[in-house]
């Protein structure tokens, strides 16, 4: 599954190329054209064409150009310095929390050179700190390396590193759940290598996009490079639906399993409110279940891309991913799946024009 | 135009949400444009063409004000929310709400006269607004739903108060100016932009489209004449500020210059503003293709960003004089 193949890559902002070499060689006999712009986006397109079931298809002036987008990046980290002793002195690469980082099993390098993030065991942490966030500013990662030049032998101060996690299927029921590295954004990849397979009424651009996690980076040039007339931005999104305390009735922002989410709004960006009805009405119409991503933090690549030219209606839709923005991540492919369905059944019904 | 300011501020539209206040505005500039559009982001923008061999000259001022989006709907029906633009919960409390389809509702904090408050102040995750629904199946909203606040317009006589001053003052500024100018060597571009209260984002894509020779923005700005207040040398009822730097621009120093020598030239009062926090549409306008000298003419306000902002109604009027002396001449930078 290209899910898994595209999880298992690593691909860190700004290093996206073992990611977008897998994604190529999934697409290709599918689409018309492609090329990889200056930033490193690799921009599909496959033309519109006519409905298969019989029936001339429409003469248009010109067919409407579509963009979806889907972040090939993932966080991760980079290597500053080699210490003395052999150890990695590193920053972080995108949002990362410090909680998340001890005792971490990471791969550096292109030579995926294993490491730990080293981290004191609990006899050495006195009471009083047990209960506090660990300040990761010292942190090293250790390759087991002897010394400094054992350590220059494997490795060099910036060489990307990348969470080691492998795919892996949980459970086989209901829910359908797997969970790996990078569900952000290799999730939103995946659909998209997924629609690129299938018929439409519109030049659909597939963007797989560099340095998302950075700052919206890649869709901004990309964006800029197509003038779309609209864009959809794919992603794993926020999926909080934990056990709270006893009375606490708040946002869980998404639920697993109850469909892809759309965004009404976040930190990035507003949709363009036709789009949004459209998704909204498309799932109605079609049976799909959808929710709403019920929190306004985060941004998109639609946050870059409603910006470019004199503006380019926009809309996010997401696979809702159990704990984003750590060394792993967990979802229900049925969440997968009917993002396909929504997002391959919406592009059809752009079929008359851009909604009104 | 007190009445025209009074139905502009009474109107709702917080950001990504401004088309009942573009409705109002498009009827009041349709019988002086020469064109109009809508962009796609949603800006309005309205062409006055100039007679001669003048500048492209955009004039920006945002239609949207600051608002809270709902985020989720709980059990018995209270919402939670997320402001859209720089909300301080401390000027939430008790305050009312109005959603697009009419639906009134009022802030509640979780915290509010429960003893192991103290001195707390309150956050957003600890505040909601009550809709009086019983449960999650009758409130009349749902998530995605935005909120402006519920205040109506106060007319001191010098002073004015509004929910919104923040900036249809400075729509109802353009508006007028719009009306007022008669020949003009330049082709203005009245734009009144969407989403400036979260990231001045509609002013990015308008300034592409439109491609002026030079921007300004209309819009408030701080004052320092409250008490204890924050040191600046801007004063409700002193004229209009004319902006030489904010948090996010430094304003063209010909742009400045020349609005300077309008003013005095035609007697116009006007301050120097240099405001620490916060920006304007300018500041997206300046940055736009490869780059546009941009300023920015600020109406004096106390009390930004509370349900309550107060203008003086000189200020108001001094800054159409200055923007009709500004844009109805030749410009030479």
């Amino acid at each position: 599954m290209i899910l898994e193949t595209l999880s298992n890559a690593r691909g860190v902002s700004g290093n996206e190329a073992a990611v977008r070499d897998l994604i190529l060689e999934a697409v290709r006999e599918h689409i018309d054209e492609h090329q990889v712009d200056a930033l490193g986006n690799l921009i599909c397109l496959r033309r519109a064409r006519a409905p298969k079931a019989g029936g001339q298809p429409t003469l248009r002036e010109r067919s409407l150009r579509v963009m979806v987008a889907a972040h090939m990046d993932e966080i991760g980290l980079i290597v500053t310095g080699i210490n003395g002793d052999g150890t990695l002195a590193f920053d972080k690469v995108g949002g990362i929390d410090d909680r998340v980082l001890p005792s971490k099993q990471v791969l550096v390098g292109d030579g995926a050179v294993p490491g730990v993030i080293g981290f004191p065991p609990i006899h050495l942490i006195p009471r009083s700190e047990r209960d506090k966030a660990p300040n990761m500013s010292q942190a090293v990662i250790d390759i087991g390396a002897a010394d400094k030049s054992a350590a220059e032998a494997l490795v060099k101060k910036g060489d990307y590193v990348s969470f080691q996690a492998t795919y892996q299927v949980l459970d086989e029921g209901r829910l359908r759940t797997v969970k790996g590295k990078a569900f952000d954004d290799r999730a939103g990849c995946a659909v998209l290598v997924e629609l690129l397979q299938g018929d439409y009424p519109v030049d659909l651009y597939g963007v797989f996009t560099a340095q998302e996690e950075v700052g919206l980076r890649g869709a901004r040039v990309a964006a800029y490079r197509i003038a779309p007339d609209l864009a959809l931005a794919l992603e794993g999104t926020i999926c909080a639906d934990l056990p709270k305390e006893e009375g606490d009735d708040t946002s869980p922002v998404t639920e697993l399993g109850e469909g892809p989410a759309l965004t009404f709004m976040d930190a990035s960006f507003v949709p363009d409110r036709r789009l949004l009805d459209l998704l909204i009405h498309t799932a109605r119409q079609e049976g799909i279940p959808y929710q709403f991503k019920q929190a306004v933090s985060g941004g998109t690549d639609s946050g870059a891309i409603h910006l470019a030219r004199e503006g380019v209606p926009s809309a996010t839709i997401a696979v809702p991913v159990r704990y984003i923005h750590a060394p792993v991540s967990l979802l229900s492919l049925n969440d997968f799946d009917h993002t396909v369905q929504l997002v391959r059944a919406a592009l059809i019904a752009l079929q008359g024009g851009m909604p009104s | 135009m007190k009445e025209l300011i009074r139905q502009l501020v009474e109107a709702y539209g917080p950001s990504g949400y401004e088309a009942q206040v573009r409705a109002l505005i498009e009827a009041q500039a349709a019988p002086h444009a020469d064109e109009m559009r809508i962009d796609a982001m949603g800006n309005l923008i309205v062409l006055k063409r100039g007679s001669g061999d003048g500048l492209p000259v955009m004039v920006a001022a945002h239609m949207d004000e600051i608002g809270l989006v709902v985020t989720y709907v709980d059990e018995k029906g209270y919402l939670r929310f997320a402001p859209t633009g720089g909300v301080s919960p401390v000027t939430l409390v008790g305050s009312r709400v109005r959603f697009a389809n009419g639906a009134t509702g009022v802030i509640g904090w979780e915290k509010w006269l429960r003893p192991d408050a103290g001195a707390s102040r309150p956050e957003i995750g600890e505040l909601y607004i009550d809709v009086g629904a019983t449960g999650r199946d009758d409130a009349p909203v749902g998530v995605g739903d935005a909120a402006g606040f519920v205040r109506p317009f106060e007319d001191l006589g010098q002073r004015l108060i509004a929910k919104s001053m923040d900036d249809r003052v400075a729509c109802a500024v353009a508006l007028q100016a719009l009306a007022e100018i008669g020949e003009t060597p330049n082709d203005l571009y009245f734009c009144f932009t969407v989403q400036e209260e979260v990231g001045t984002r509609g002013a990015v894509t308008a300034a592409y489209g439109i491609e002026p020779a030079l921007g300004l923005a209309v819009d408030v700005t701080l004052v320092g004449d409250t008490p204890k207040a924050r040191p600046m040398a801007i004063s409700l009822g002193q004229g209009p500020a004319i902006k030489i730097m904010d948090t996010g621009m430094l304003a063209h120093p010909g742009v400045v210059r020349w609005m300077i020598q309008t003013a005095e030239e035609r007697g116009i009062p006007y301050q120097r503003e240099v405001l620490q926090g916060g920006s304007t549409d300018a500041r997206a306008i300046q940055l736009s293709r490869a780059g546009v000298p941009a300023g920015c003419l600020s109406i004096p306000c106390r009390y930004v960003h509370t349900p309550s902002e107060m203008v003086d109604y000189g200020d108001v009027q001094q800054s159409v004089r200055l923007l009709v002396e500004l844009l109805s001449r030749e410009i030479a930078l």
